[in-house]
C-alpha cells in the first residue's frame, strides 16, 4: 500500500540518505576550513601577539586579580541597586495610580532605548556640569549608580512579569487571612515572583558583568580599574594584546558558571511546570 | 446586638459589568451553626462567599458579621468604604477555604499555618508554632509539618489549608467547594475534618455538592439559583422534601450524575 505522496519521495533520495549526505558535506567544509587556517595563518606571530608567556606573567604581577575583584564588586553593587530599583519600578508599573505608571514606563523605555555607553559618558561629564559635585564611596558610588540606573530598567520588566505570573488565588488567600496589601506583597507575592524570574534575572546579571566593562569611560582612577580598563591600559603599555586576552578569560571565569546556573534554573522551572 | 445572628446579610446585590450575579440575597447564620449553600454552577455561590469577606465589594445591601458591617462604616444614613487596613482587620475574623487550596507554595505546611498569626496578629513564633502543630495534628497531618505543598496530595493540602484558616481563630469559616478539586478517594478525609469542626461548634458556611454532608451536618440548607435564594430550611425539608421545581430538578440532576 503506497500512497501517491510516498511514491513522489521515493523517486529521489530517501530523507535519511539526504540527511546523511548533507552531514557529509558539512564535515567536508569544516575540514577544509581548519586545514586552510592551519597552513595560512602565521602561528608564530599570533602566539607572540595574543599569548606571549612573559606578558601573561606580567599581567598577573600587575594585578589582574585585583581588577577581577573590582569587576565583581562593581557588578554586585550594581545588581543590588538594579534589583531594588527594578522592583520599585515594577510595582510602579503595576500601580493603580496613573502617574506612577507613566513615570515608570517613561524611565524603563528611556534607559532601555539608550545605549548604556551614553549613560556612562553622561556620568563622566557630571563633575564638569555640576562643579564640585561628588558622589560618595568613590569610585564605587558613581559606578554602582551608573550601572544600576541602566540595570534597573531592564530588571523592572523581568520582575513585573514575575509578579504577574503569581496566581491570583495566592493574593486572595493572603487577603482572606487578614494580610494588608503591603504584607501580602512582601511575604507572598514577591518571594514567589523572584523564584519565577530567577533564571532571567541571572541572565541580567551576566549582561551586567559585561556592561561593567564600560565603566572606564566614566574615568575612574587607575586603582579603580576593572578588567577591561586594566587590560586596555596594560595592552597599551606593552603594545601587545596578551593582557586583553587574559582579561577576556577572567570574564569567562565569572560568566560561564552563571550561564550554567541559568540553564539549570531554566531546566528546574521547566520541570516544575 | 446580642440577639443578632453571627452572620446577617440583607438584600445583597452584586453585578459584574451589567451582569447581575446576586439579586438580593438574605441570609442569617446563628453562631455555632452550619449552613450549606447548594445551587447550580454560575448561580452566584462563590460570589456571595467572597462578598462576605470583602474579596468582592457589594453593590447593594448590607452584611454584618458579629455586629460589624463588612467593608463599610455607617455614619448617619451614609456608607463610607473602610480603608484597606480596616478591611484586612475584619477579614482576620473570617477563615476561608478555597476550591484550589491556594497554599503558599514557597512555605512548608507549618509555615503556611503560622504565617498569618505571626505577621498579622504579631504572635510569637513559638506560640504560633505550638498551636500550628496542634492544628496540624487535629487535621491528621502532625507528621507532615515540614512538607512543602507540592509534596502533599490534594486532600492533604486542603487539610493544611483548613488548619491555616483556623490558626487565626476565626469566628466564621467559609468553604468554597472544598472537595471539588479532589480525586474521589481523597474527598472523605477532608469532609471528616469538616464534620469534626462542625461538631466542635464552628460556625460554617459551606458551598458543596456533597449531599450526604449537607444532609447530615448542615443545620440549614440554602438553595440558590440565578442569584436568588430559592429555598432555605432544615436539610430534611430542602433536600428531603423540596417545594420548588428548580430545587427538585437540581437535586435529581445531581443524583443522576452521582449514580
Ligand atoms: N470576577 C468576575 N468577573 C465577571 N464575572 C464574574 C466574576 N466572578 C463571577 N462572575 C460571574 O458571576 C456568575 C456567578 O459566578 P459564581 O459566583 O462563581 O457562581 P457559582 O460559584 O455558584 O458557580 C457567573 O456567571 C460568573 O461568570
Ligand atoms: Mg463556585
Amino acid at each position: 500500500m503506497t500512497s501517491p505522496a510516498d511514491t513522489v519521495v521515493r523517486k529521489g533520495l530517501s530523507p535519511r540518505k539526504r540527511a546523511q549526505r548533507s552531514r557529509l558535506i558539512q564535515y567536508a567544509i569544516l575540514i577544509a576550513l581548519v586545514l586552510f587556517a592551519l597552513f595560512s595563518a602565521n602561528w608564530g606571530q599570533i602566539g607572540s601577539v595574543f599569548f606571549k608567556p612573559e606578558f601573561i606573567k606580567a599581567t598577573f604581577q600587575d594585578g589582574v586579580l585585583q581588577a577581577l575583584v573590582k569587576t565583581v564588586e562593581y557588578t554586585a553593587g550594581a545588581f543590588v541597586i538594579g534589583l531594588a530599583g527594578g522592583t520599585l519600578l515594577a510595582l510602579m508599573r503595576l500601580s493603580s495610580v496613573g502617574p506612577y505608571r507613566w513615570i515608570a514606563t517613561a524611565y524603563i523605555e528611556f534607559f532601555r532605548g539608550l545605549p548604556a555607553i551614553v549613560v556612562f559618558i553622561a556620568f563622566s561629564l557630571l563633575p564638569l556640569a555640576f562643579e564640585g559635585m561628588t558622589i560618595p564611596f568613590d569610585p564605587y558610588g558613581v559606578v554602582w549608580l551608573a550601572l544600576g540606573i541602566v540595570a534597573s530598567a531592564y530588571m523592572a520588566e523581568v520582575i513585573r512579569a514575575g509578579i504577574q505570573a503569581v496566581p491570583k488565588g495566592q493574593i486572595e488567600a493572603a487577603r482572606s487571612l487578614g494580610m494588608s496589601p503591603g504584607l501580602a506583597l512582601r511575604k507572598i507575592v514577591l518571594p514567589q515572583a523572584f523564584r519565577i524570574v530567577l533564571a532571567p534575572l541571572t541572565n541580567d546579571l551576566i549582561l551586567l558583568v559585561k556592561d561593567s566593562s564600560l565603566v572606564f569611560i566614566i574615568g575612574v582612577a587607575a586603582t579603580g580599574y576593572e578588567l577591561t580598563g586594566f587590560g586596555r591600559d596594560l595592552a597599551n603599555t606593552y603594545s601587545n594584546l596578551t593582557p586583553i586576552v587574559v582579561c577576556g578569560f577572567c570574564y569567562l571565569i565569572i560568566t560561564l558558571p552563571l550561564g550554567i546556573l541559568v540553564r539549570r534554573l531554566e531546566a528546574r522551572a521547566e520541570k516544575s511546570r | 446586638m446580642t440577639d443578632r445572628p453571627l452572620v446577617h446579610a440583607v438584600n445583597v446585590t452584586k453585578s459584574f459589568h451589567h451582569n447581575e450575579v446576586l439579586k438580593g440575597i438574605d441570609l442569617d447564620v446563628e453562631a455555632g451553626q452550619v449552613v450549606c449553600l447548594l445551587g447550580p454552577s454560575g448561580s452566584g455561590k462563590t460570589t456571595f462567599l467572597r462578598c462576605i469577606n470583602q474579596l468582592e465589594t457589594i453593590d447593594g445591601g448590607r452584611i454584618w458579621v458579629d455586629g460589624d458591617l463588612m467593608g463599610y462604616a455607617e455614619r448617619g444614613d451614609k456608607l463610607y468604604r473602610l480603608k484597606d487596613k480596616e478591611i484586612a482587620a475584619q477579614r482576620r475574623e473570617i477563615g476561608m477555604v478555597f476550591q484550589r487550596f491556594n497554599l503558599f507554595p514557597h512555605m512548608t505546611a507549618i509555615d503556611n499555618v503560622i504565617e498569618a498569626p505571626v505577621q498579622v496578629k504579631g504572635e510569637s513564633k513559638k506560640v504560633a508554632r505550638e498551636r500550628a502543630q496542634a492544628l496540624l495534628d487535629r487535621v491528621g497531618l502532625g507528621d507532615r509539618t515540614a512538607a512543602y505543598p507540592a509534596q502533599l496530595s490534594g486532600g492533604q493540602q486542603q487539610r493544611v489549608a483548613i488548619a491555616r484558616a483556623l490558626a487565626m481563630q476565626p469566628k466564621l469559616m467559609l468553604f468554597d467547594e472544598p472537595t471539588s478539586a479532589l480525586d474521589p478517594e481523597l474527598v472523605g478525609e477532608v469532609l471528616a475534618v469538616m464534620r469534626e469542626l462542625a461538631d466542635d461548634g464552628t460556625t460554617m458556611i459551606v458551598v458543596t455538592h456533597e449531599m450526604s454532608f449537607a444532609r447530615e451536618v448542615a443545620d440549614t440548607v440554602v438553595f440558590m439559583d440565578a442569584g436568588v435564594v430559592v429555598e432555605a430550611g432544615p436539610p430534611a425539608d430542602v433536600i428531603g422534601n423540596p417545594q420548588h421545581q428548580r430545587t427538585k430538578s437540581f437535586l435529581s440532576r445531581l443524583r443522576s450524575e452521582h449514580s
